[in-house]
């Protein structure tokens, strides 16, 4: 089972970017006045960031790294971990975090590497980073987390399109002998991988001249082969059926209840599932903060997002926190973090 | 389990713009001018927060009326 504790790991700082142009889904054609009503009252969504064609993810992170790198004046030579997590990658290959690396002029002495995840990536990225830092060997690391989703919708799927945003934020974790452990309840089920995914391109099934077919599967819902592909009420039970229980089993295990946390941070998925998940955990309302109306769903930036553009300040002053993610993989994972105090940087716009 | 009124009653509030008593026992729910695939996802969220029971995509594809989604919420419930 994968509840763990990982000790000497202090969360220094968040910082996050998004892209600064905003599409609103009051002016998404492919919905009527009522579908776009009801869109809103479920989903919460009214805004979303989208990148520019040729804007990336790693230029997201890139830019929340730099704001860190320079507002605590870190000597470059002193990161000793990078570590990108994400699904949209700049290549196929390398991986973006060594290119990250470079770019952002640390040292050859950098360990780097890329995590493949997207809805948990922010939990599970923390859990890795602090796993590696956790016995003093490295003492500085960044992690960066983020997704450009807007890049494999189809437009003409009002099923999807109106749900993704664009973002991608930078954590500078230290080693800190002091901290209160933080503990981890990370979990997985590949039995249900096909409730979103992106069907071609990889190996199992490479692009043909079928990918770029259009498939109708009903009334504005029409995508190709290497649009991503969403099972709206599989991955909405699996959500409500798992995140809460995956909570519950956390706080079980390192004997606290919900009323001793302060903030619970819900990877921001939809409005409606969030809050089931919320009543199931008895967290009241004002503790669970939500960036769903202005930024949609941001795929695995959407914690960090959440606590930059929401959280703020607040979580300058020592808090208890629990964070939880759930989605693709189907992955998902929380995490308690106790008597943290969190710089949050300010929300950068990308041109 | 509470009655089938009292069902459609929690169904009707989550339809805006329905006006109450459009929805009878043998009401295919599809049919509803109302109706989207987000109204699924409604109806889903509905019945698991109120009577804890979690319907799958199967259970509403086999579902027509709304005494066919009562029969397998009561079923489910008890």
């Amino acid at each position: 089972m994968a509840l763990t504790s990982i000790q000497n790991i202090k969360i220094t700082a968040i910082s996050a970017c998004v892209p600064k142009a905003s599409e609103s889904n009051y002016d998404y054609d492919a919905l009527s006045d009522s579908e776009k009503k009801l869109l809103v009252k479920t989903t919460g969504i009214e805004n979303r960031r989208v990148a520019r064609f040729g804007m990336c993810t790693s230029d997201l992170c890139f830019a929340s790294a730099e704001q860190i790198i320079k507002k605590y004046n870190i000597n470059r030579d002193e990161i000793d971990v990078l570590i990108f997590v994400s699904q949209t990658l700049d290549y196929f290959l390398p991986a973006t975090s060594i290119i990250l690396q470079d770019r952002l002029k640390l040292s050859k002495t950098t360990m780097a590497f890329d995590i493949v995840l997207g809805c948990s990536g922010y939990v599970y990225g923390l859990s890795v980073i602090s796993s590696l830092m956790s016995n003093g060997n490295f003492k500085k690391g960044l992690l960066l987390v983020g997704d450009k989703s807007t890049f494999s919708l189809s437009k003409e799927d009002k099923s999807t399109y109106p749900l993704f945003g664009d973002a991608g934020t930078a954590t500078y974790i230290e080693y800190d002998p002091t901290a209160t452990p933080i503990d981890f309840n990370l979990q997985s089920d590949g039995a249900g991988f096909k409730a979103i995914m992106i069907p071609d391109g990889g190996t199992r099934s490479p692009w043909t001249k079928q990918t770029d077919k259009i498939i109708e599967l009903e009334k504005g819902v029409k995508r190709n082969m290497r649009n991503l592909w969403l099972d709206g009420i599989e991955v909405f039970n699996f959500s409500i059926r798992e995140a809460p229980i995956n909570i519950l089993a956390l706080l079980d295990y390192n004997q606290t209840n919900i009323d001793d946390y302060n903030y619970v941070v819900f990877h921001q998925a939809n409005l409606l599932m969030n809050e089931c998940i919320r009543k199931k955990i008895k967290a009241p309302i004002e503790k669970v903060p939500y960036t769903l109306k202005d930024f949609g769903n941001t795929s695995s930036a959407s914690i960090p997002l959440t606590m930059v553009v929401e959280l703020g300040n607040k979580l300058a002053q020592k808090n208890n926190l629990i964070l939880s993610a759930f989605g693709v993989g189907l992955s998902w994972g929380s995490v308690a973090i106790k008597n943290t105090k969190i710089n949050c940087l300010p929300l950068i716009e990308l041109d | 389990m509470e009655d089938i009124q009292e069902f459609i009653k929690k169904i009707e509030f989550e339809m805006d713009e329905i006006e109450p008593g459009t929805i009878q026992t043998r009401t295919n729910f599809r049919e509803l001018e109302q109706w989207s695939s987000m109204m699924g996802l409604i109806f889903i969220a509905l019945i698991d927060t109120e009577y804890n029971v979690t319907l799958n995509g199967n259970d509403l594809i086999n579902c027509k009326t709304v005494l066919d989604l009562y029969e397998v919420v009561k079923n489910k419930a008890s």
